[in-house]
């Protein structure tokens, strides 16, 4: 069963680099690497890459549009980048031997190898020879009888959402983004005169609104973050009952609810952004 | 793989009204498709966004029942 908080590979310093971490260098090498290579050979006939690239980019324009309006130019990029960036991590915790190369921790046999000695020497002397041979085989096979907790595998490379410090992030970027766009929108004066007015319904209906940006960023991370972690967890247990042809139904499921998750977060984004943006003379009821 | 039969009550009770507010909204939106065949392409992003909203408070009690 997949662990709550990413596993730590090893430590650099003050930076913890975590299996999330690995798999966020590689998103962003996939990503990086695809612009590159379309970006030196863009033809006026485009190829099948091209094409499929072209096609996305112009139905979430047409999206964006029709629901931000004039804005849209400085709403797409961020819509863009924030579904692509989720779809790809989504889905690529889905292809074979993504998550399950990896080491087990062999802390757990250095530490624990030395509290059976009193117990084994007291109870039985034909293993105090072999242990002071074989260090490594000795222990482990008699503690693996004793000890009750589970050992997981420590993968090297684990779903980049599935990390609720890599939503959270993500969510946070999504509200500072959102408040400075606005604020280059509106000007600091129509920015600040939606929080807090003289008006005391407007007063105090500027109070909810601020609380609301905070609740919109914890909403954020934990809809991806939950989505995500609970798919990775159905398929780690069914996988454990019946690897071979049971998961097939959950996979397709995990397909569909990257893409949707992706689709929405980027979509709550835009739909944020466009509404901050806008003043509120302008904002028809 | 234990069961805890904490982690089963939060999820049961907190998946009760999500799954209905779904269902409501899915249906509202087939009603609409269905009165209106042509703005279906309106109707379908913006009951998508609705769902997800919905689901959330089921994915928060989902969350507390892995940790409680």
């Amino acid at each position: 069963m997949a662990s709550l908080a990413p596993d730590v590979l090893i430590q650099l310093g003050p930076v913890p680099i975590t299996n999330t971490l690995v798999n966020t260098v590689f998103i962003d090498a996939l990503i990086l690497i695809g612009v590159f290579f379309l970006a030196r050979n863009i033809k006026k006939v485009p190829g099948t890459f091209q094409n499929i690239v072209e096609m996305v980019v112009d139905i979430f324009y047409n999206l964006t549009s029709s629901i931000a309006g004039k804005n849209a130019e400085k709403i797409f990029p961020y819509f863009l980048t924030f579904f692509l960036f989720i779809l790809l991590s989504n889905w690529s915790a889905l292809l074979p031997g993504a998550e399950s190369i990896g080491f087990y921790p062999k802390e757990t046999h250095v530490e624990e190898s030395h509290e059976p000695t009193e117990k084994e020497i007291v109870t039985s002397n034909d293993h105090a020879t072999p242990k002071d041979t074989h260090e490594e085989v000795a222990p482990s096979t008699t503690e693996k009888s004793h000890e009750k907790e589970e050992k997981h595998l420590i993968s090297l490379n684990r779903n980049l959402t599935s990390d609720i410090n890599a939503t959270l992030a993500l969510a946070i970027i999504s509200l500072v983004a959102t408040h400075m766009l606005s604020i280059k929108a509106l000007g600091i004066k129509e920015y600040l005169g939606k929080f807090f007015s003289l008006n005391p319904i407007l007063l105090f209906v500027g109070i909810l609104e601020l609380v609301s940006e905070f609740t919109k960023m914890i909403s954020l991370s934990f809809r991806l973050f939950g989505n995500i972690y609970a798919g990775e967890v159905v398929i780690a247990t069914i996988s454990s009952l019946f690897a071979f042809l049971a998961p097939i139904p959950f996979m397709s499921l995990e397909i569909l609810v990257g893409l949707v998750q992706a689709l929405v977060f980027a979509m709550l984004t835009m739909v944020f952004m466009s509404v901050m943006m806008t003043s509120h003379h302008e904002q028809s009821h | 793989m234990e069961f805890s039969i904490t982690g089963g009550l939060i999820v049961a009770l907190g998946g009760i009204f999500p799954a209905i507010a779904i269902g409501l909204i899915g249906s509202r939106a087939m009603e609409a498709i269905g009165r209106n065949p042509e703005a279906a392409g309106r109707i379908l992003p913006a009951m998508l966004l609705g769902m997800a909203f919905a689901e959330a408070i089921a994915i928060y009690s989902l969350i507390l029942a892995f940790t409680g």
